[in-house]
């Protein structure tokens, strides 16, 4: 035994020493971190709800779509509030807002996940081309990305959902072409950077190919900025999707999506007489974004201390208010160039 | 400073013309037929060749686009295929609407932002901080048709049955009519499109300022005897208005160019109802007028922005 191993044993006395990765670490944080494990929580919950959504049928004995005008409306018509038959109560159609809800989670979370996956994927391939091609190349994605982002998105949605009609695929169509392009801005400034580096360098003289390069050596260094924005990304998705349904442009009736039942409620004040219509929802939707966005600043936190938005002290806010000026500063050169 | 804002001008003019072209092939030009659609489904062919030659789509493709180009440059925008009335008549006519629920959510949005942002920099990890946190977070995940329905159904339905018809449900009153009502009709949307809009700006104002109270010429401001008042609001919040500055252009912008949703929900006839129902009426004269409409306010607010910005900032101030 050397006199190191020796010295370092008298250190770890109980507990050996554990190297631990990056993501470790990152995990570690996240679970210390109480706002990140609550909303963990009800994204899982979400989740639950939407893949066990049946279950919910064979609970109450109703289906998403069937109409129970016996039962579900009153004698004038009207929607009945929450009660033992419906947990929810009932919507204009006498359908049970319960089960509805149950299978309006699945909607909202396939369209949050297929269009983020989409968005990062189009986001950072074009993004890395673009910085690491630099040149003609660049320019022209450049100029793509900047026209996408100037265009009035909302009226493009749905002028394009007039041209293409409406449908699940055509949403999430939608909303990727809307969120790619601040991906692929944020890769290229990345990317712009690390090929500049000595391992870029290295393995250039290896006489690595630029797709390799790209695949192996530049694209792990940016899995940080990926994941924290594709957290940020799914409620956006979401939001968008149920915004679209609510305009009667997005997955169309009688697909049960929160967004058709908030239309619901909106169409004819009916959330006068029936506020389940709005409160239920509106609670689900709001319940799931808010834990989207909270668990991405989260992420944001543990994968990247230097930018934590929690523990405020003056010289936490000075890191910050540096990368703020650097943003400024970029601002600027564009302007200037 | 004349040469950037003409180059400015010029690449927002590029821009406008890439969307043009973009719209035109999408509307004019790709698989869908205009006049299939507006003949009917029980149509005969002979019908709808008919509609084609009335609505002139049976020319050549580049020469509709002449006639296109032609007209936007004259300020025509083509007519509604649905009440045969000039599309830019109808959106100048509806745009006071939109204008009047943009600048007033806008205002009082980068009023309650900066405010709430001033608060929450002035003593960071106090509670006063973490309200302004929460209030950002949900500023930035209440979609605008959530907060609007839940607002008509708290401040609407309920007042107005308990006997205080405060706010009206919906509709528009011109301010030239009765600039009271006008208010009154208006106060729901501009708190609906403002707490959305605010969250940004308190975010912003809270990260920049305190970047900006560290500085060393704030402790030599603090250190004359200023008081802190007069600190932080003139000395401080001066550097960190530019951002801001540039938030709010962009946000003008794409609010003028149409409150999609916000409109829908307070039965506002404004140019985000004229999108709505020309898309659900398949009227694509005025699809792709409001289009260019919307694109010329987030062009034209681009340029405005980068102008304020090398106004207001000397670092920017091109040689």
């Amino acid at each position: 035994m050397t006199a190191s191993t020796m010295n370092m044993s008298h250190v770890t006395d109980d507990a050996p020493v554990t190297a631990r990765s990056p993501l470790q670490l990152a995990l570690r944080r996240l679970r210390a971190d109480r706002v990140a494990v609550a909303s963990a929580a009800v994204i899982a919950l979400a989740v639950v709800v939407a893949l066990a959504a049946p279950l919910a049928t064979v609970l109450t004995g109703h289906d998403p779509n069937m109409q129970y005008r016996e039962t579900g409306l009153d004698s004038f018509g009207t929607p009945v509030g929450p009660n033992s038959e419906f947990w929810l109560g009932t919507d204009q159609l006498g359908r049970d807002l319960f089960v509805r809800l149950a299978y309006g989670a699945r909607i909202s979370l396939l369209v949050g996940a297929l269009a983020t996956v989409c968005s990062l994927g189009i986001g950072t391939l074009v993004g890395l081309v673009a910085g690491f091609r630099r040149g003609k190349v660049d320019v022209v994605l450049n100029w793509l990305m900047d026209t996408t982002l100037s265009l009035p998105q909302l009226l493009f949605a749905i002028s394009l959902v007039s041209l293409a009609g409406p449908g699940l695929a055509v949403t999430v169509a939608v909303i990727v072409l809307f969120t790619w392009a601040p991906i692929a801005r944020v890769v290229r400034g990345q990317v712009l950077s690390l090929r500049e580096r000595e391992f870029v360098e290295a393995a250039t003289s290896l006489g690595a190919k630029n797709r390799r390069i790209m695949a192996v050596d530049i694209l792990p260094n940016l899995l940080v900025p990926i994941v924290i924005y594709g957290t940020l990304l799914v409620p956006q998705a979401i939001v968008f999707e149920a915004m679209l349904s609510f305009l009667g442009l997005g997955v169309l009736p009688p697909t049960a999506t929160w967004g058709n039942m908030l239309a619901a409620a909106s169409a004819g004040s009916l959330y006068t007489v029936a506020w389940w219509m709005v409160a239920f929802p509106a609670a689900a939707l709001l319940a799931l974004t808010l834990a989207f966005n909270l668990l991405g600043d989260s992420v944001r936190d543990a994968l990247d201390p230097r930018h934590s938005f929690r523990t405020e002290r003056a010289k936490k806010a000075r890191r910050k208010a540096l990368a703020a000026d650097a943003a400024r500063d970029e601002k600027a050169e564009e302007i200037r160039s | 400073m004349t040469r950037f804002l003409l180059r400015r001008i010029a690449s927002g003019l590029l821009t406008l013309f890439a969307i043009s072209v973009l719209m035109f092939t999408l509307f004019y030009v790709a698989p869908n037929d205009p006049a299939r659609t507006l003949a009917g489904p029980q149509a005969t062919n002979a019908q709808v060749d008919q509609v084609r030659e009335r609505l002139g789509l049976d020319q050549p493709v580049l020469e509709r686009y002449g006639q296109f180009v032609e007209g936007l440059l004259r300020g025509d925008l083509g007519y509604s295929y649905y009440n045969q009335e000039p599309v830019l008549d109808t959106i100048v006519s509806r745009l006071p609407v939109t204008a009047s629920v943009a600048f007033g959510a806008i205002a009082v949005a980068l009023v309650v932002g900066v405010l709430v942002g001033i608060a929450a920099a002035r003593r960071p990890g106090s509670l006063l901080d973490r309200a302004s946190t929460l209030f950002v977070l949900s500023g930035l995940s209440v979609p605008t048709f959530v907060l609007g329905l839940v607002l008509l159904y708290l401040l609407f339905y309920q007042l107005t049955t308990n006997g205080l018809p405060i706010f009206p449900a919906a509709g528009y009153v011109p301010f030239t009519e009765n600039p009271a009502e006008w208010a009154r009709h208006l106060v729901l949307p501009w708190i609906t499109v403002a707490f959305v809009t605010a969250a940004t700006y308190a975010r912003l104002t809270r990260g920049q300022l305190l970047g900006v109270l560290e500085e060393d010429y704030i402790r030599t401001a603090r250190s004359k005897g200023l008081s802190e008042r007069r600190v932080v609001y003139r000395h401080g919040l001066r550097s960190s208005v530019t951002p801001i500055f540039t938030q709010f252009g962009l946000d003008l912008g794409l609010l003028m160019g149409g409150l999609v949703v916000t409109e829908q929900i307070f039965g506002l006839n404004g140019i985000g109802r004229v999108a709505v129902d020309s898309v659900t009426r398949g009227d694509q004269p005025v699809i792709v007028g409001v289009m260019l409409v919307a694109s010329f306010f987030v062009v034209l607010a681009n340029i405005l922005v980068d102008l304020g910005y090398a106004l207001l900032d000397s670092r920017v101030r091109v040689a």
